[in-house]
């Protein structure tokens, strides 16, 4: 029995560091599709909510009601999801947080505000639909987009010192001895980052609320309620698609700039040289050699710095050691991530000019078939854009968790245990994700059977008609949650 | 500096407890209230209790954490590097907590209500259990300065850890009783203003109890902090027994919303009195708070944080506690009918 126990304890007896790096990245992959709903979701339902109030639209009034019903789900599962991250800052990276948390942590102090104001005002606002008045609901809603607003932007601030980190003075022992705050929130890399979370969380939420509508209609739900709950939700979408290119592409040209390492490795340049090609898809070997891809002459060059085009130099891995760089299977994973990033998120702006056109011309949404299956795609297809994104950010700096200061594998927790808790954290995370997806689909068909509200009650609006309920069909919902 | 942010820290300790602890405490009520039959009229008072506020209530727990790592984050680093599997824990309770409540607010079946009842009502007790037991662990001395670990079991098995793990569920179960008395008679519901009312009464009881044994204990294996009790924390301790007897007989003649009030300081004194019996120590005997600190220019950003809270967040706090005691939160949206089981659906 203790030769077995023995054993047992050697397999548990494993290196922490990336199994620390595995839980960390999961949960955050997974927290961080649950912040878009939390950050636009609001700002559309206040659009609708507006609409209701404004020009006694009860499909729009509808709309705002239950959005802000799915909000209650999301919204939930968002802060325990994220709550599980601060634990995880002690957890896995006990070291990162007793040398850096003085610098590091002064972001989160005030994302801390923006959360309580949020939590706050969302729950004023859900429930305060029936006993507040119309304008003072519609007014407790707004709280809430600004809080998702500067609220992320707070914790972007505190990812983007990681990759800039400034704000702080060393002692000769390399301790932080002196912090300014201001420095630190306001570092360099901040206001691009920030903008482009925020945008993407436009982006996503949009387009994923919207794909739910396309997926209606092509399912033959053609009236107005569907067809207003596509509008507000693509449009806010294919208004933040344009500008997050713009934005996306200035991050680039500052992470060129300012993190050649993770330059390098986007853009797949194994030796520093000028007129790069553009290199789509393609994989390095461990020799430095690229094989595989197409390559567009001079294009990453140009990008990189238009003003010099094609003679602009770009800073090869070759630059740096072997240790201060993301590996070469590392370099592969941003190189990939950057092309699925940019490959959908253009093929996102293809859709929202799509969409604009026919605005423009046609004076109404587009409703050919294959738009509205591109639409219905489009949701999934925003996430793995998201993700990817973050992919690049996170896997390019590499090894480096406080760049140029500290490595990932000198943060992490010495717990040799923690597989235990990844494992317990995928079980929980993964079941949580289904029941989330089968609660809402539940919940949206139980809307879609009763029609809209009992007319006894009423929010603000026109008076209800009376509720055209189908046929009642006792196991639907157990139904839906097979 | 460091002074004012660690009576913050304590603060928000305190306000966790008072606010955050009692949503814990009704789910303790929610599990123990039988079947879906004989249970439903007290759950139904604690899902309107708790609805509108658990998530604001929940943000106490971040801004603790937030203070910790920012203003001493070497204190942050030992207590999680030594603390980490009832840290763990606690953090997947939240998780199954928080959605389980989420979720059984929207599915209208007995059966899926039955089984997100079970997950929220079980990580209610856990939660607490897990930060009590942290908290005593801390106050037994078990965590070491430096950044360093401490035993990863005996720092939350022990004595102090176990009995105060216990007095936390019993704190908050004590404390969500007292509240839902008088939420249940907000609501108009007399039978359960008494029941609640009974439960309330039996859970004085055994906070008084297990907090004697909890002093018995201290004395034992935390002497530091016992000594604490008996000098810097004794006006507290004083406070916290008056209150907690005014409470008691407020309740037995029926007068709960100054037993809500009197119970509510007797829980905040009795929390306090725990941090200035830890005074000097943020991790008793091993790291003063003063030593633990971080450089002035952090500390002053998260004393800014605190102002700019108290002018614009509590505001709004205090603002969704009175529309929620006034009932002007009274539910979700507006009744749908697709929030109906289908059987009640007109057809």
């Amino acid at each position: 029995v203790s030769a077995t126990l023995n054993e047992l304890v050697a397999i548990a007896d494993v290196d922490p560091v990336p199994w620390a790096r595995a839980q960390m990245a999961f949960t955050l992959a997974c927290h961080i599709i649950l912040v878009p709903l939390g950050v636009s979701w609001a700002l559309m339902t206040l659009i609708a909510n507006y609409r209701a109030i404004r020009h006694d639209d009860r499909d729009a009034l509808v709309l705002a009601q239950r959005w802000s019903k799915y909000m209650a789900v999301t919204f939930a599962v968002g802060a325990v999801t994220g709550t599980v991250l601060s634990f995880e800052f002690g957890l896995l990276w006990p070291k990162f947080m007793g040398r850096w948390g003085e610098a590091f942590g002064v972001p989160f102090a005030f994302e801390g505000l923006f959360f309580f104001t949020e939590a706050i005002f969302l729950a004023i606002y859900i429930f305060g639909w029936r006993r507040l008045k119309p304008w003072t609901h519609f007014w407790t809603g707004v709280p809430i987009v600004l809080a998702g607003i500067f609220g992320s932007a707070s914790v972007v601030a505190a990812n983007a010192w990681m990759n800039s980190p400034s704000g702080f003075t060393l002692d000769s022992n390399g301790n932080v001895v002196d912090v300014d705050p201001v420095g630190v929130i306001f570092n360099d890399a901040m206001p691009l980052q920030a903008a482009h979370m925020i945008l993407a969380a436009y982006v996503v939420g949009g387009f994923l609320v919207a794909s739910v509508y396309a997926t209606g209609m092509l399912r033959g739900r053609q009236d107005r309620y569907h067809r207003l709950g596509f509008v507000i939700a693509f449009s806010v979408a294919a208004v933040a698609t344009p500008i997050q290119m713009g934005v996306g592409d200035a991050l680039a040209r500052w992470v060129f700039n300012n993190q050649p390492a993770k330059f390098a490795a986007i853009e797949m340049v194994p030796e520093t040289s000028q007129d790069v090609p553009e290199t789509l898809l393609g994989h390095l070997n461990e020799d430095g050699t690229v094989s595989g891809g197409i390559k567009i002459p001079g294009l990453a060059s140009w990008l990189s710095d238009p003003s010099t085009g094609t003679s602009t130099t770009v800073q090869g891995l070759n630059e740096f050691p072997a240790d201060e760089r993301p590996t070469t299977r590392q370099v592969n994973v941003v190189h990939l991530a950057w092309d699925v990033m940019i490959g959908l998120g253009t093929l996102l702006f293809l859709l929202s000019v799509w969409y604009a056109v026919s605005w423009i011309f046609r004076r109404r949404m587009p409703t050919s078939k294959w738009f509205l299956r591109a639409a219905a795609c489009s949701g999934v297809l925003a996430i793995i854009t998201m993700e990817a994104g973050w992919v690049v950010a996170e896997v390019g700096r590499q090894p480096w968790i406080v760049y140029h200061h500290m490595k990932v594998e000198d943060a992490a927790t010495a717990n040799t245990g923690i597989w235990i808790m990844f494992v317990a954290v995928v079980v929980l995370y993964l079941a949580l994700g289904v029941t989330t997806i089968l609660v809402l689909r539940a919940m949206s068909r139980r809307f879609r059977r009763s029609g809209a509200f009992t007319d006894h009650d009423t929010p603000y609006g026109p008076s209800a008609p009376a509720a055209d309920s189908a046929a009642p069909d006792e196991k639907a919902e157990e139904g839906a949650a097979r | 500096v460091s002074t004012t942010i660690a009576v913050v820290l304590m603060l928000a300790v305190v306000a966790y407890a008072v606010f955050g602890g009692a949503d814990y405490g009704a789910g303790f009520w929610d599990l123990i209230a039988g079947g879906p039959d004989r249970g439903s009229r007290p759950r139904r008072v604690i899902e309107r209790a708790i609805g509108p506020v658990w998530e604001a209530n929940h943000v106490w727990l971040i801004f603790i954490f937030v203070v910790l790592w920012t203003a001493f984050p070497e204190a942050y680093a030992s207590i999680t590097l030594t603390l980490y599997v009832p840290l763990a824990i606690a953090a997947l309770g939240i998780v199954l907590r928080g959605t389980s409540f989420a979720f059984r607010k929207v599915v209208v079946s007995t059966r899926y209500r039955r089984m997100f009842g079970a997950g929220f009502a079980s990580s209610s007790v856990l939660v607490p259990y897990c930060m009590g037991a942290i908290a005593g662990g801390i106050a037994s001395g078990e965590v070491p300065a430096g950044g360093e670990a401490g035993d990863p079991v005996d720092s939350w098995i022990n004595p102090t850890s176990v009995v105060s793990g216990v007095l936390a569920v019993a704190v908050v179960a004590y404390l969500a009783a007292v509240y839902l008395v008088w939420d249940a008679r907000r609501q108009g519901d007399a039978e359960m203003v008494e029941y609640f009312r009974r439960r309330a009464l039996v859970a004085a009881v055994v906070v008084a109890g297990v907090s004697t044994v909890g002093l018995l204990i201290l004395r034992a294996d935390a002497s530091h902090v016992f000594d604490g009790l008996e000098s810097r924390g004794l006006a507290l301790v004083v406070v916290t027994v008056g209150c907690g007897a005014g409470a008691l007989v407020l309740l037995v003649r029926g007068a709960p919303r100054g037993a809500r009030l009197l119970a509510m300081l007797a829980v905040a004194s009795l929390i306090a009195s725990w941090g200035a019996a830890q005074w000097p120590y943020l991790l008793p005997e091993s790291l003063t708070v003063s030593d633990a600190a971080a450089p002035t220019g952090t500390l002053q950003a998260v004393l800014a944080a605190v102002v700019l809270a108290i002018l614009f967040v509590l505001p709004g706090f205090v603002l969704l506690f009175v529309l929620h005691q006034r009932d002007l939160l009274p539910e979700e949206g507006v009744e749908d009918a697709g929030d109906q089981a289908p059987e009640q659906l007109p057809s």
